[in-house]
């Protein structure tokens, strides 16, 4: 019975900070890999994301099979051979803002963050740490972050053939543009 | 809104423990709030032809695929011949995609010096979530010329003897990420054939599969089954079985396969297919498919 109140008052505690969220369901996450033969660059403009701004937790996900690529080929090798999207629709991630206190949501202005969290692509999840900047502007919040993740970590085997030829790092770059969940 | 935030701040500490519980009711309010999207099956086949047959794969928008496909002669013509590969057939297209549902196609064949046009539509795709859709389908459309030298030039002859007609519908399935079948009936109108005989129309039945050995290397296989009797057909003509893989490069795909026909457009290998595999008229064969970007596909502005 404790244990129910407890929970009512969680979800009380949850509402209530509902205000503080902050929504996009088309924020933009690109990945670009430079290679010797060409470079390889996908484009997603469909990520969802949800900014909690009152504990500074964000949530994003994105579906593989919206990264975009100039070239059809590589759109589908990436979906088929690297990514097995199939079998591992979405990347996900949950974090936080580590240094929450350094931004002020009330006041207009660009404020450098680091967020720290778990990423999870193709079902491998990884700890991770980024800076990114918040900006506070009338209506919503934007927030980007450029950072470098290491395939293999995320045990995404790239071809002996080609190992070579690209970079070990792979350069993420997001951006968002969240505006408050309405009516909440 | 001073004391709000240090109210919220206060909420805050106390739900640090619950930290990612609260991330995960983050993720469910996410996913409440997106709209449930339909997943389209990509990658049916590694390629717009199972072997000598269409899949039902098309060329996206803006995409040329420039094919080179090679059919070589019989093994059993011996060493002499070096089992088939002294002699060979050449078809060269340049087949593009259009629309997302429309791809059109040209190519010639030495194979009876044969001028050949297609043009496929992808009617269903295969997807699951909010639209399922079981199967994919596609029809398919071609005319082929013959330009061979009239063989009785003292005879009235038509140019319309030198046409000849396809249409299919291609049906198929992924069934799982290793496997996908098709099924291919087909109708194909002759306007001139060599006998009184010989049917101007061809009704036959394709069924085809690819199975994925690895990421980049598929094994597959294709046969027609022609649904007209085949006795008095001059010359005697037998269904065409090819069985072979297809290797994945980076910008290639590789057919390669072994098939009693010589053909490389299906009025061709459907309906002229002379070799028989039990007697080891058995022809190697090649496609070769690389594809160039001509139009980038339009993306929405990044930010």
């Amino acid at each position: 019975m404790k244990r129910f109140f407890l929970l009512f008052i969680f979800l009380i505690i949850v509402l209530s900070v509902n205000a503080q969220k902050y929504m996009t369901k088309n924020g933009y996450i690109g990945f670009f890999s430079h290679t010797s033969t060409e470079d390889i660059k996908g484009d997603n403009n469909q990520v969802a994301g949800i900014l909690d701004i009152s504990t500074g937790e964000m949530v994003f996900q994105a579906l593989i099979k919206s990264f975009h690529f100039d070239r059809a080929l590589m759109e589908e090798h990436f979906n088929e051979n690297y990514m097995e999207s199939d079998k591992f629709p979405k990347s996900i991630f949950k974090g936080k803002i580590s240094d929450l206190s350094s931004v002020d949501f009330t006041k207009p202005g660009t404020y450098d963050v680091t967020v720290d969290g778990d990423l999870t692509i193709h079902d491998v999840t990884n700890k991770i740490s980024a800076k990114g900047s918040i900006e506070v502007v009338n209506g919503g919040i934007n927030a980007s972050s450029k950072f470098k993740i290491v395939p293999e970590d995320y045990k995404i085997a790239i071809p002996g053939v080609v190992r070579d030829k690209i970079d070990k790092n792979l350069e993420l770059t997001i951006t968002m543009k969240y505006t408050p969940i309405a009516g909440k | 809104m001073y004391t709000m935030r240090r109210l919220s701040l206060a909420f805050l500490l106390s739900l640090v423990s619950m930290g990612i519980f609260a991330q995960d009711d983050l993720m469910n309010l996410l996913n409440d709030s997106i709209r449930k999207e339909t997943n389209y099956t990509t990658a049916t086949f590694k390629s717009t032809r199972i072997m000598d047959g269409h899949s039902i794969e098309s060329m996206p928008p803006g995409q040329l695929d420039v094919r080179i496909s090679h059919r070589f002669g019989t093994l059993n013509s011996g060493g002499y011949n070096f089992f088939g590969l002294d002699q060979s057939n050449i078809h060269l297209s340049l087949e593009y995609g259009i629309l997302k549902w429309l791809m059109i196609g040209v190519g010639r064949g030495s194979y009876e010096k044969t001028f050949d046009g297609f043009a496929k539509f992808s009617l269903l795709k295969q997807s699951t979530g909010e639209k399922e859709m079981p199967v994919s389908v596609s029809v398919f459309s071609s005319v082929a010329l013959k330009s061979l030298k009239w063989p009785d030039p003292t005879v009235t002859n038509y140019f319309s003897s030198r046409l000849s007609y396809v249409a299919q519908i291609l049906i198929a399935r992924k069934i799982s990420n290793e496997l996908s079948i098709q099924l291919s009936p087909t109708y194909i109108h002759r306007n001139l054939v060599v006998t009184e005989l010989d049917p101007n129309d061809l009704y036959a039945v394709g069924a085809g599969g690819r199975l994925k050995l690895t990421r980049r290397i598929s094994l597959n296989a294709e046969y027609y089954y022609l649904i007209n009797p085949t006795n008095n057909m001059t010359p005697q003509i037998y269904n065409p079985l090819s069985i072979g893989v297809d290797i994945e490069t980076g910008g290639h795909v590789f057919q390669l396969f072994f098939s009693n026909s010589v053909g490389t457009i299906e009025k061709q290998f459907i309906g002229e297919t002379t070799g028989q595999w039990k007697k080891g008229d058995i022809h190697f064969g090649f496609n070769i498919s690389r594809v160039f970007t001509l139009k980038k596909p339009q993306k929405p502005t990044n930010y």
